[in-house]
């Protein structure tokens, strides 16, 4: 599969999760939200940049678990809660977030 | 325990580092299968490492993979053999198994 | 082996807790037994069991400071060990004769380990409920 950002192709697996995580910019972020009805705000773009920054960190997308605990961690409790996540991302946040970060779909998510 | 060894000994050093575990350890059983009978073999290296545990611990061969090696006269005195039966009553019998790969 | 599933499936939504340790002896790269392991680790953590990891022969390799693998095309999977902690996984068991027969210790790894004896390692092993090998 694939994506067209400002003219410019994009391969995609066939859950449409980029391929080459390094091609990511914040445009394709926003066309692959939109793909996820996904009205992106200041607080989906926190839970994106940190996302990519565990990724950077670890080489691996968290769980759910795990990123909760983790967002808790740095952002707050008000923040770090499923919840707060699943508002955000209603098809979860791993899974939604992660695609729209640009990563691969999470080790875990089963 | 049941600690089960499938590489040959003079390839590889599965068998060494299990032995080096498994006996300071103490207790339980070593099953010798696939190319890991060759240790069952006396007047060995592999075999003399195997000869000086076996105070400590059982030490079975997979009878079948003896037999297809042409080995079963050279097996060292003290090495049960066990069938495709008998290996799985150890696996039942032991709490915990573990497959040195 | 039966032990590998059984175990996992039997206890989920019962609540008994088994202690599962994962025992690596392989390097990282040559084979893809590490990256396998690696991976069953962090899945199993969704499965609140006990969970420890164990490094023996060239799996202390996996644990190696100062991997790059960007001119082998390969990705770098060591930065993960570092995401353990957040999963939950803590236990980490490195055999000392393991590390000496290579020339390491402690310093030349990238997580925070426990360092054991080969005695040490083996009376651990006895106390799982399952082992698992990569």
């Amino acid at each position: 599969m694939a994506l067209e950002v400002n003219g410019k192709t994009y391969e995609t697996d066939e859950e449409g999760y980029l391929l080459n995580l390094s091609e990511w910019d914040e445009d394709i972020a926003k066309v692959l939200a939109e793909g996820e009805k996904v009205d992106m705000t200041e607080n989906h773009w926190e839970v994106v940049n940190f996302l990519r920054e565990y990724y950077n960190d670890y080489q691996i997308a968290p769980a759910v678990r795990v990123l909760t605990k983790a967002i808790g961690k740095k952002l707050g409790a008000e923040k770090g809660n499923s919840k707060y996540l699943y508002e955000l991302f209603p098809y979860g946040p791993a899974k939604q977030a992660c695609k729209i970060a640009g990563l691969p779909k999470p080790t875990g998510c089963i | 325990m049941l600690h089960i060894v499938n590489k040959s000994p003079f390839e590889n050093t599965t068998l060494a580092s299990c032995l080096r575990v498994v006996c300071k350890g103490g207790g339980g059983a070593l099953l010798l299968i696939e190319d890991g009978v060759y240790a069952a073999t006396k007047n060995s290296v592999a075999g003399n490492a195997v000869h000086d545990v076996m105070g400590d611990i059982q030490v079975y061969a997979l009878w079948p993979d003896v037999e297809a090696r042409g080995i079963q006269d050279r097996v060292l005195e003290g090495v049960k053999m066990v069938d495709y039966g008998g290996f799985v009553d150890l696996v039942v019998e032991h709490s915990n198994v573990q497959s040195w790969l | 082996m039966n032990e590998t599933t059984g175990g996992i499936e039997d206890d989920e939504g019962s609540g008994i807790v088994k202690k599962f340790m994962f025992v690596n002896r392989k390097a990282p790269y040559g084979t893809i037994y590490a990256l396998e392991g690696l991976e069953v680790v962090l899945i199993s953590a969704a499965f609140d069991q006990d969970v420890s990891m164990a490094f023996l022969d060239d799996g202390v390799y996996q644990l190696v400071k100062g991997q790059h693998t960007k001119a082998l095309a390969v990705k770098n999977f060591s930065p993960t060990y570092r995401a353990l902690e957040g999963y939950d996984i803590e236990k980490l068991y490195v055999e000392r004769e393991s590390l000496e027969m290579r020339g390491l210790n402690a310093d030349d790894l990238l997580v925070p380990v426990e360092v054991l004896s080969s005695a040490a390692m083996g009376d651990l092993m006895k106390t799982q409920d399952v082992v698992i090998g990569f």
